[in-house]
């Protein structure tokens, strides 16, 4: 068991690194000259020049990517090119509020979609199965930004019943909430009928296995067997997908912290990328990646506890 | 004979949406302390029958005829609830393949604690001492550290002994015991036969059990049914059944056994065809297209049971009483 999480850990750190360098390359590589539009078209060639000896930017690019890991090691996320402040102040900052609304996005996409993937496996092939299905499937359909759009006129606008936009007054807990059930509803529609039609599948597999009858030819009881004994075996290969598909859902997180005005990592990566502002950018993603690599690192400490097979096999 | 624990008369049993029964019109009966070997090729309808006698038959199955354990029968009076709460208290199983029969995610110990879910007002100590005990019982070296252990850190012939156990913690007064050696090799096989044959004799009850082998049956039964095709073609004590058999299909099976076959051979017999399919049975006997001494009034009609003797029988028209 330790050695398997050590071995992810090791290939979770290894995913980070990889994937930052990457980035880094297909930053720069992208057409366009950050000094000429940090410091505006009337700039002269001289102030370009300095602009960029001091962002590091005449550096060749083994360097600059080199010299970038070494400073994230060392915490330094580099320096907003528009406000001079610490690249690591903002993203930091932005942070918990990304996390709060994936996190609250996802556990009441699972609270909703797991119960209905139960019942829809406990009744296979009836009218409630077939309804499940068609809702499910109706709303996979739907991405995130829609929802968030849809939900803004409805519920802020005509309805007036939660804020269109912010994140609510720091310390107010309450006002928070108020200002998260929007943005994590949009975030988690879709989740419900994902994860339904997942735990569906799972759990119509796991109960054709032969010793779920050993349960039945003990006289254990059908809904007993499917909550106590059934569902943390079909829950496993969910909680796999669900970790890479923290991905899909981080990104729909951006858009929908723009449709919301809400201050994140996505409203942070959006307007960096709009005044081409490469440090928050990078920050940004940075420690996006770095929540996707950990919230795999997540899914594969709770499925080896789920299933001790796996963390035998590594 | 006493009151039989389990009694069956008539019973044929269809499956949804099959095109005909699985089993037609089997009777026979087991009684307290009696050991009842049911043999049969695959799709003779045996494990249809297993299923049956627990009640877990899908749902939609037409059952007809009577199948009474202690006089109550498992399809007329009962209702899904009644018949689970006698599995795993009065009725308990050993399943065919032992690697397949336990939870793989979950220690030992906890599934023998939740097979004894019927007895959880007893004491935590007590169903552990329990457990040791049935381990112990069916010759578990270490059972304090097998407890510990999943299913897939275990052999096949460790995870039928647990599966015995299992069933032995229910104390059941009815035992069917479904292939229980089919899926393991034949010295371990040799090994569980001898842990069945110790642990019967500890219940209070009657035990079933399911095999297409014939030297299973004369070491460890009283008394044998043969099935063929879903019907049952003979019945009687072993001793009577193994040493005069009167049905043509029982004496070919005995011929292919190759326990018995006495000179050195390089082709070991066969019975010839297959069984019919379900939807393709014969209008006379069912066993005619095979049968080495059918004759012309076997394809017309179909035989009825010829009583040989008290509980003794065999479904064939050569058969004189």
């Amino acid at each position: 068991m330790t050695t398997y999480l050590l071995r992810r850990f090791a290939l979770g750190l290894c995913v980070l690194i990889v994937s930052m360098l990457l980035l880094f390359v297909l930053i720069y590589a992208v057409p366009g000259d950050p000094a000429a539009i940090a410091l505006g078209p009337r700039a002269s060639e001289a102030q370009k020049a300095f602009f960029r000896e001091q962002m590091g930017l005449d550096q060749p690019l083994a360097m600059q990517a080199a010299s970038f890991l070494w400073n994230l090691l060392h915490g330094d996320f580099g320096t907003d090119i528009l406000s001079q402040r610490p690249v690591a102040d903002l993203v930091f900052a932005a942070l918990p509020r990304t996390v709060t609304l994936a996190v609250v996005g996802v556990i009441w996409a699972a609270a909703i979609g797991t119960p209905l993937g139960i019942w829809a496996a406990l009744r296979p092939n009836t009218f409630i199965d077939w309804l499940i299905g068609v809702i499910s499937t109706s709303v996979v359909a739907l991405p995130a930004f829609l929802m968030a759009i849809y939900a803004l006129i409805l519920f802020a606008v005509m309805l007036n019943w939660f804020p269109a936009i912010g994140a609510g007054e720091p310390g107010d807990l309450l006002d928070q909430l108020h200002h998260l059930a929007l943005p994590a509803f949009a975030i988690g529609v879709a989740w419900v009928g994902y994860i339904a039609r997942l735990v569906r599948v799972s759990m119509l597999e796991t109960l054709a296995q032969p010793h779920v009858r050993t349960y039945r030819s003990f006289g254990v009881s059908d809904l007993r067997i499917a909550l106590r004994y059934v569902l943390p075996i079909a829950v496993v290969p969910v909680i796999s997908v669900l970790g890479v598909g923290i991905g899909n859902l981080l990104s729909g997180a951006v858009l929908v912290e723009v449709v919301f005005s809400r201050p994140g990592l996505g409203s942070l990566a959006y307007d960096a990328v709009l005044s081409r502002n490469f440090p928050v950018l990078l920050g940004a993603v940075v420690v996006t990646t770095g929540l996707y690599v950990l919230a795999n690192f997540l899914a594969d400490a709770l499925i080896a506890y789920l299933d001790p097979r796996l963390a035998e096999k590594g | 004979m006493s009151a039989p624990v389990l009694a069956l008369d008539n019973v044929s049993i269809r499956y949804p949406s099959a095109p005909a029964a699985a089993v037609r019109n089997v009777s026979f009966e087991v009684g307290t302390g009696e050991t009842l070997g049911i043999v049969g090729e695959s799709g003779s309808g045996k494990s249809t029958l297993a299923a049956a006698m627990m009640g877990l038959l899908p749902r939609g199955s037409c059952v007809t005829g009577s199948l009474r354990f202690e006089g109550r029968d498992l399809f007329g009076q009962m209702t899904e609830r009644d018949l689970r709460q006698l599995r795993g208290r009065d009725i308990a199983t050993i399943a065919q393949d032992p690697f397949t029969a336990l939870n793989p995610v979950m220690k030992i110990g906890r599934q023998l604690d939740i097979f004894q879910h019927w007895y959880h007002d007893r004491p935590r100590a007590e169903r552990k001492a329990r457990i040791l005990e049935m381990l112990e019982q069916v010759r578990l070296s270490d059972p304090d550290v097998r407890m510990q252990q999943y299913p897939h850190q275990l052999s096949g012939g460790i995870l039928q002994r647990v599966s015995i156990a299992a069933a032995l913690l229910a104390e059941p007064k009815l035992l069917i015991a479904d292939e229980p050696t089919t899926a393991l090799d034949a010295t371990t096989e040799a090994q569980i036969l001898g842990i069945m044959a110790e642990a019967k004799e500890t219940l209070r009850g009657a035990t079933v059990f399911i095999t297409h082998d014939m030297s299973v049956v004369e070491r460890l039964c009283d008394r044998i049914a043969v099935l063929y095709a879903g019907e049952l073609v003979e019945t009687g004590t072993v001793a009577e059944v193994l040493g005069n058999p009167q049905h043509p299909y029982t004496k070919a099976l005995l011929e292919c056994d190759p326990a018995r076959i006495e000179e050195p051979t390089s082709e070991l017999p066969t019975i010839g065809g297959t069984v019919p399919a379900l939807d393709d049975r014969p209008a006379g006997c069912i066993f005619e297209p095979r049968c080495p001494s059918a004759v012309a009034r076997c394809r017309a009609e179909a035989p009825l049971r010829h009583d040989l003797g008290p509980r003794r029988s065999a479904a064939c028209h050569l058969v004189t009483p």
